[in-house]
Formats: C-alpha cells, structure tokens, sequence
C-alpha cells in the first residue's frame, strides 16, 4: 500500500514538474526521522537550509534511453541538490536503485541497472557525498513500475530512485 | 531382472515443502521427424497404483518428440510375460517396440512394478526392471522405466526423471518452485513478496543458488534443498550480488558482484567463503557458465561497445570474442557435451535463442518468439528450456536442439521464467 501510494506520489511529482525541472518553493527534506513510515513520502515540506534551496529533494529519479545509462542534463540540477544536502548531512545514507525496461537478459539487465546506479552515486560523489554514504544496487527489470508491453511504460521503468536512510 | 529401491535423497526432495498450487500443464506444439512407433501395453493390476503408470510412460515417450504411441486397444487381457506376447499382430500395427508389466501390492504393504521391453522385428526381451516402490513414488516409477525406454531405443540417456526449477509470478508472490522435467509434482522452494530470480542447481541436484531481492537488492543465496528454511547469505556485498553458476565438480560457485565498481565475475566456495575475482575490466561482465569440463567460463560483456559473448579460462585471463553477429548476444550456456553454445540473440528488436556449433561456428536460430530469454539445457543436451511470452503472459518453452520439435508449458494466471534444468541423479 505505501509502496503504491509512494510510487504514484512521485510519479505525480515527476509528471508535475516535468516542464519546470527547477522549483522555487516548496523544498522537502528526506524523511528520515520517521522509521515507523520507511517509504512515506516528503510530504512535510520543511526548507532543508535557510538559504533557499533551488531545487526540490523530493525528486528522486533520474531517467535514461535504452540501453543507456549516461545522465541528461536535465537532472543534474537535482543531483546537485542531493549531493549537497549529503555533504552538509554526513549522518544520512542514501541507496540508489537502479532499474531497467524489460527487455533483453535479466542478469544483463541487473548489470545495467548496477551501472545507472553507479553513474548517479558517481556525480553524488561529485557534489560532495561519500563514497561511503551513497550504495548504488540495481533491481535490474525486476521491479517494474508500469508493466505495460509498450514505449509508454518503458520510459519509466529505465530509472533510478534515490531512498535516504529510513526509506527502504 | 534387476531390482532397485530409490535412494533416500530423492524421496527426502519429494518429500519437502508443500505441493504447489497450480500445476504447469504442457501444450505441443512441432513434431520431430524421426519418431520410433512404440506400444505402452496397460500394465496387469495397475489399479493398485494412485495414477495409471502406463499413461505417464507413454506421455513422457511422446512429449520427448523421439517416439510415437501406438494404439494399444483390443488387447485383453494385457500380457505380462514374453511368451503371452502376439508378435505379428504388434507388426501388423507397425510397432517397433512394446512395453508390458505389471503392478501389484507386496505382502509388506508396499509396492512392485516390473516391466519389460520387448523388440517386435526380434522378437525378444531388450530389458526390464523390476522397482519396489511406496503409492508416492508412482510418478517417479513411471518417468525411471521412461528413462529406460529412451536411453535402450535412443541410444542416450532420458531425462524424464530429472527435475526442473522456475520462477513463478503472481501479483507480488514470487515463488522459486521445483517440479518434474513434465512439470507435475510441483513443490514450493521459497516464497518472497520480493523478487527472486537467477536459480541455478548444484551438479549434486540437492542444493540450488538463487538471487532474492528480499533485503531491496539482489543478494545471492544457496538453498540445501532438503531444508525447509532459508540460509544465511552466500554473497552480500556493498552493490549488487548476482547470476550465479556451478562448476561442474560443484566445489565453486561464479558469481557477479559490484563491490569493486562494475559488474564484474568472482569465483567463490559455495559457502561464500574463498572469495577471488576473475575478471579486470571496466565493462560490465556477467551471466557466466562453466563448460563441461570445468575448464573455461563463457560470459557476456559489453566491453567490446555491445554485449557480447566470450569465453575465458575458468582460472581468469585473457577472454576470447564468440559472437560477432548483431549487437546483442547474452545468456551464454554450454551443452552438456560441449558442442554447442545455446543463447539469446537480438534480431529486428526481437529476442530469439539461438545455437552455436562450437567447432564449425555455424548459428542457427530456434525460435521466433518476441521475448525468448534464460534458455538452460535438458542434462541429456536433446531439449533446450526457455522463456517466453504468450498474449503477455510468462511461460517455459521447451525445443529439441535440433529446432524441430517445440512445447509449451505454462500456469494459468501467471508468469513463469526462469527455467533451469536439474541434472541427472545418482540411480
């Protein structure tokens, strides 16, 4: 059930700002000190630093082309917000799940979800995080978040989710 | 006649877990070209038995693709001694063979089955077995006496009495199941609301490696399959931790982990202990498979800019390029007799198994599906086990390595994957 609702919660976020990639208002800090809801969504919307972050942390997915795994520009801003906030939160971890289209090899795929996840731990890394607070694993095609047979669903199943600690 | 009881492994495997809710049903769909006619005489007294012992043999004679039934109607009673056999008239019906036996109940109360396999053209006795057996081991009975048929008239050993391990999918119940090579008996191995996947058996056929994605990530297990709860992990290490693959002496385990980066292969005890890494690459290697002889590893790899299929020393070194057709070749798995490579090759956007003479390198492509994937061997070589999809729908398909003869197997209301054939057992 949370799993559902957080899952259609961020593909609301997803879809929501899917033309303005860069929010004003409105940032969400993880929520990581709720142990008894681990996939609760940010919906207790708190400023993360009083400085005015520039870009929202409840977004949490990046998206690739098949069979690719490089990032687009297009989320590096949201990269940089959550490799910043891991660099000035060195008590937070974070688990980067990469996911695939169901097409091809399962194995193959549990690779190259593993090298979407490694690509995303990569620019955290970057951005300031440790190597040791950011685990990159890959779900490869067996965790499909749309299960249709077409383009539609694809897109959204070539992914990576970002969960802090607490959230898995 | 020689007489036989089953070891205690095999009943102890019988014997585990529950039975399985829904069972594979089988659907032919090719015919092979070469079929031996064979007659599969109702065994005298088979009433004694839970389930008609004959009809099993015939049925696994037929789905083998190697033999044909002939009609055994008319014959009464059903002979049981050589001497009682009417030759000419199973000539006249052009059998090449027939089967005869009898069943009856013991004065300890268990069982007996005796059989015997008669030449029509000789006219003589070409074997038999007699097996004492419990009401439970019927299946068993019948798939061994298949078994014998097969290997007497093929010239190879059958596989009726082996077992299959899949992947069932049902909402969110994944289920690592263990059935008969026909998918009857049918036994749950582990049940997860998390995905589980990669199952591969140990050559001893008692134990199997698994992925569970139990703890968010893929984490690799081996299961002693007379056990009834899980152990403890064989590899969790930072990353993901996955495709493993038996050696042939089953004293290690390959497997692909990421601790150090990429995808790359390691060599490991069963126990998880003894831990070495294989490949140095920064491309992504995985889905190995030790040849026959234990002596090298295919495995796919995308260092070359597509994935690809090479072969390496089982001790690592220096790969070698084995596909070179199309930019996406995956899955390798070797033939028992290390003839042939069977794998997973993408044509047009679509994924198709395919089937490489090692020595002439010639490919020839076995199926047409949309989906074809995680082919594995039948331990005799003769049929290859894979996945595919109908209307949408997972399910394991089987085709004779020659191409010609192809079944389906599949569960209603539900995704079957991942098949992986059990090798041969002891008796």
């Amino acid at each position: 059930m949370k799993k559902a609702l957080f899952s259609a919660l961020t593909l609301a976020l997803l879809y929501g700002c899917a033309s303005t990639p860069v929010e004003p208002e409105k940032p969400a800090e993880p929520s990581v000190q709720t142990p008894a809801a681990p996939v609760a969504p940010p919906l207790a919307a708190r400023p993360v630093q009083p400085a005015a972050p520039q870009v929202d942390l409840s977004k949490r997915s990046v998206f690739y082309e098949y069979d690719k795994y490089d990032i687009k520009d297009e989320f590096r801003p949201v990269l940089q917000a959550h490799g910043k906030y891991l660099a000035e939160n060195r008590g937070k971890k974070m688990l980067i799940q990469g996911n695939c289209d169901e097409r091809g090899s399962r194995e193959y795929n549990i690779a190259l979800g593993q090298r979407r996840a490694e690509g995303v731990k990569r620019m955290l890394v970057l951005m300031g995080a440790t190597e040791a607070q950011v685990e990159p694993v890959s779900l490869g095609e067996e965790k499909p978040r749309c299960v249709d047979h077409n383009e539609a669903c694809w897109w959204q199943n070539r992914r990576s989710d970002m969960l802090y600690g607490g959230e898995y | 006649m020689s007489s036989r009881t089953f070891a205690p492994l095999l009943a102890a495997i019988l014997l585990l877990a529950e039975p399985a809710r829904a069972q594979l049903t089988i659907e032919i769909i090719g015919g092979g070209a070469i079929q031996i006619p064979i007659a599969v005489l109702p065994f005298a007294g088979e009433s004694v038995l839970p389930q008609s012992i004959t009809e099993i043999i015939e049925q696994d004679l037929s789905r083998s693709g190697r033999f044909r039934a002939i009609f055994v109607g008319g014959v009464s009673p059903p002979p049981t001694e050589i001497a009682q056999v009417s030759f000419p008239e199973w000539k006249s019906r052009l059998a090449d063979a027939i089967v005869i036996g009898q069943a009856q109940r013991l004065p300890d109360g268990k069982l007996e089955v005796r059989f015997r396999l008669l030449d029509v053209l000789k006219q003589s006795q070409i074997g038999g077995i007699a097996f004492t057996l419990t009401a439970a081991q019927t299946r068993l009975t019948a798939h061994k006496i298949a078994d014998f048929i097969y290997e007497k008239m093929t010239g190879e050993r059958g596989v009726f009495s082996t077992r299959i391990a899949y992947i069932v999918k049902q909402g969110t119940r994944h289920e690592l199941r263990v059935a008969d090579a026909d998918g009857q008996n049918a036994q749950s191995i582990l049940i997860s609301p998390e995905p589980i996947m990669s199952p591969a058996w140990a050559p001893d056929g008692a134990r199997m490696a698994y992925v569970s994605f139990q703890n968010k990530k893929p984490i690799l297990f081996v299961q002693n399959l007379t056990a009834s709860k899980q152990p403890a992990p064989v590899a969790n290490y930072r990353g993901s931790n996955s495709a493993p693959a038996w050696s042939p002496d089953g004293k290690q385990l390959a497997a692909v982990l990421t601790k150090d980066g990429t995808s790359q292969i390691y060599l490991m005890s069963p126990d998880g202990t003894n831990l070495r890494r294989l490949t140095f690459s920064q491309a992504i290697d995985t889905e190995p498979f030790f040849t026959p002889d234990g002596q090298s590893i295919y495995f796919t790899s995308d260092r070359g800019g597509s994935p690809q299929i090479y072969r390496m020393p089982a001790s690592g070194g220096e790969p070698v390029r084995m596909t070179f057709e199309g930019d996406y070749n995956v899955s390798p798995r070797v033939s028992p007799d290390g003839k042939n490579l069977a794998y997973i090759s993408r044509v047009s956007g679509r994924f198709q198994l395919m089937a490489m003479d090692l020595e002439s390198k010639q490919v020839q492509t076995l199926t047409d599906g949309q989906r074809d994937e995680s082919p594995s061997f039948a331990p005799n070589g003769r049929i290859i086990l894979y996945a595919t999809d109908v209307d949408n729908r997972g399910v394991l398909a089987a085709v004779s390595s020659d191409g010609r003869f192809k079944q389906r197997l599949g569960i209603q209301a539900a995704d079957v994957r991942e098949p992986s054939w059990g090798p041969f057992l002891g008796n």
